[in-house]
């Protein structure tokens, strides 16, 4: 009996797992460009995710930078990548770099939004998010 | 046992020595980092610290489920040279990783930020350790005590999560970022089950030692307890990524796990007074201290935990500090303390002398205490920063973090006492680990 319920769990865990690697992105597929790889590379060879967060996940020294193309400007944001500022060092990346890092956190941008607005919060406790972007 | 073991304990205590003094050093980067950009930044520190408590937790538990298993069907004795060639990979990929974050070069992901082909080494290591746990394992006639299937459940889920951890490496996997960043959080998630189950495993194996109840391992309870850990590792990390908008079933499939730990909830309070007997009878052995302060670290956090399950709260917390107080919470207050019984046990830590045993006492209360302080803090920093970023909606980061630093400030100073009280507790484990024969290891 114990083996059988095991197994049935596992089962379960198995398709669920598949189901949701192929359905949990119900958004429009947006194209990983040349720009978009080198940057994410980049992200992680300069481990950013230490200090900056992208939808709220990973470090707490810098802000979240999900959005930040968006709200702050493309520009503003590769001077900010940069120069660093009075907390951030200087990476002492070059310009294709730092576009590189751009295009990365822009990409990321079009996929969603950070902050849960609170119409989104439903009486149940859970979000109803639009997926659909 | 072979001196390799002892040198495996002594690597698992070093891995939480580094642990801390990593931590400390972080936690005052974080409040100045201009004085340190230059020497030790953040983005090298976080790395060591967080690396350094993953291979202590996985290491420790690793530690134990050999000894105890060791204990109960001779696996050690049966896969001598599989478990050694595990340790001696395990170990020197550990020190490569380290190595290179000394170096300032990454390439992984969070928790794993080392270069990715050292993933490699580690999963060799951990199939090799599989080998030659399985072998015994399958073998065993009565598998009733369930920390058998604990241990067993624990070692192939950490081979699973670690394999999905690393799928980042198929392209198809980056080609949507919501899906990447979904199969990370699933597989870090996951993952900290899978170290919970060798954990818990061992916790229950030396209650039914100190007790000389062997019952206690085999009711229903303890099984039905075991199939929702099991549920809870499965589908339970939906959590980390509540805001992402992944499709919306993804949230409701957590919330609605999450939501069962309410049963773990009832169950303490329901067990709280005989757990109350059983510590008065039991205090006074060094093992069950750390035990039984683990499940008062268990009830908070699992207290936070539940809160933190809800989206609606969720919008408040994730992004926070507090996400960081129950993360520490859950590794130094619940994992740390029961590896530290349960090596305090393998160690025959009741048998040093007096002296030592109040220094242990002693330590052990000035630990508790500061990180009450420190996990309060975490707490309150976190409060703050949901409370203006969510409801103040402030758009500059500084303003925003500038009353959160004050907080945090008292965070760090009850980390010093932390790292003082539990750096005490280790020494004394090595000065017992150098000084017990290596033969005796086991043989009770």
């Amino acid at each position: 009996m114990f083996l059988r319920i095991w197994i049935l769990l596992f089962l379960v865990f198995l398709s669920y797992t598949i189901y949701l690697y192929i359905n949990c992105d119900t958004g429009r597929q947006i194209p990983v460009e040349r720009a978009v790889v080198a940057g994410r590379d980049l992200w992680q060879k300069k481990n950013c995710q230490a200090c900056h967060q992208l939808y709220g996940l990973g470090g707490y020294m810098g802000p979240d930078l999900t959005n930040i193309t968006r709200t702050k400007g493309e520009n503003s944001t590769a001077i900010f990548i940069k120069y660093g500022t009075g907390k951030m060092p200087n990476l002492q990346l070059s310009d294709a770099e730092v576009q590189n890092l751009v295009a990365y956190l822009s990409w990321v941008d079009k996929s969603g939004t950070s902050k849960v607005p609170e119409n989104k919060v439903h009486w149940s406790g859970t979000y109803l998010i639009d997926t659909k972007q | 046992m072979k001196g390799i073991f002892k040198g495996y304990i002594l690597f698992a205590l070093l891995m939480l020595a580094a642990t801390l003094l990593f931590g400390l050093l972080a936690s005052w980067v974080f409040l100045y980092p201009q004085s340190f950009n230059n020497s030790f930044p953040f983005q090298q520190l976080r790395p060591m610290h967080v690396s350094a408590a993953l291979f202590w937790i996985i290491s420790g538990a690793t530690c134990c489920t050999i000894f105890f298993s060791n204990e109960a069907f001779s696996v050690y004795n049966k896969s001598k040279k599989g478990i050694h060639a595990f340790i001696g990979l395990w170990i020197v990929t550990i020190i490569t990783v380290f190595i290179y974050y000394f170096r300032k070069e990454y390439g992984g992901r969070e928790y794993w930020e080392f270069p990715s082909w050292l993933s490699i080494p580690l999963l060799v290591s951990w199939i090799l350790f599989m080998v030659s746990y399985y072998k015994p394992w399958l073998a065993i006639a009565n598998k009733k005590p369930m920390y058998l299937i604990m241990w067993a459940t624990g070692i192939l889920f950490f081979f699973l999560t670690f394999l999905e951890q690393n799928l980042w490496h198929i392209d198809w996997f980056r080609q949507s970022y919501l899906r990447e960043l979904t199969v990370q959080w699933k597989a870090n998630g996951s993952m900290v089950g899978a170290w919970n189950q060798m954990i818990y495993g061992s916790s229950l194996y030396l209650m039914v030692k100190i007790s000389g109840d062997k019952s206690i391992a085999e009711t229903k309870q303890v099984q039905f307890f075991y199939f929702l850990s099991l549920t809870n590792l499965m589908f339970n990390w939906g959590h980390h990524i509540y805001n992402v908008p992944t499709a919306n079933w993804v949230r409701h499939v957590s919330y609605f796990i999450s939501m069962t730990e309410w049963l773990f909830f009832i169950s303490m309070i329901r067990s709280f007074r005989s757990k109350l007997d059983e510590y008065k009878i039991h205090n006074h052995l060094i093992p069950y201290k750390f035990l039984s302060i683990s499940e008062l670290w268990l009830f908070l956090n699992l207290t936070l935990a539940l809160m933190m399950s809800i989206p609606a709260i969720n919008r408040y917390t994730h992004g926070t500090h507090i996400t960081v107080a129950h993360a520490m919470g859950t590794t130094i207050g619940i994992n740390s303390m029961i590896l530290l019984g349960a090596i305090g046990y393998i160690l025959r830590i009741e048998e040093i002398n007096k002296r030592e045993k109040k220094l242990i006492q002693y330590a052990f209360t000035v630990t508790q205490i500061s990180f009450f302080i420190f996990w309060i803090s975490l707490i309150a920093a976190g409060i703050l920063k949901g409370y203006r970023s969510v409801e103040l909606n402030m758009s500059n980061f500084q303003e925003m973090m500038y009353p959160v630093l004050r907080v945090l400030t008292v965070f760090s100073i009850a980390g010093i006492f932390v790292v003082l009280g539990l750096l005490l507790i280790i020494i004394i484990y090595l000065k017992r680990l150098w000084m017990i024969r290596t033969e005796a290891f086991g043989s009770k």
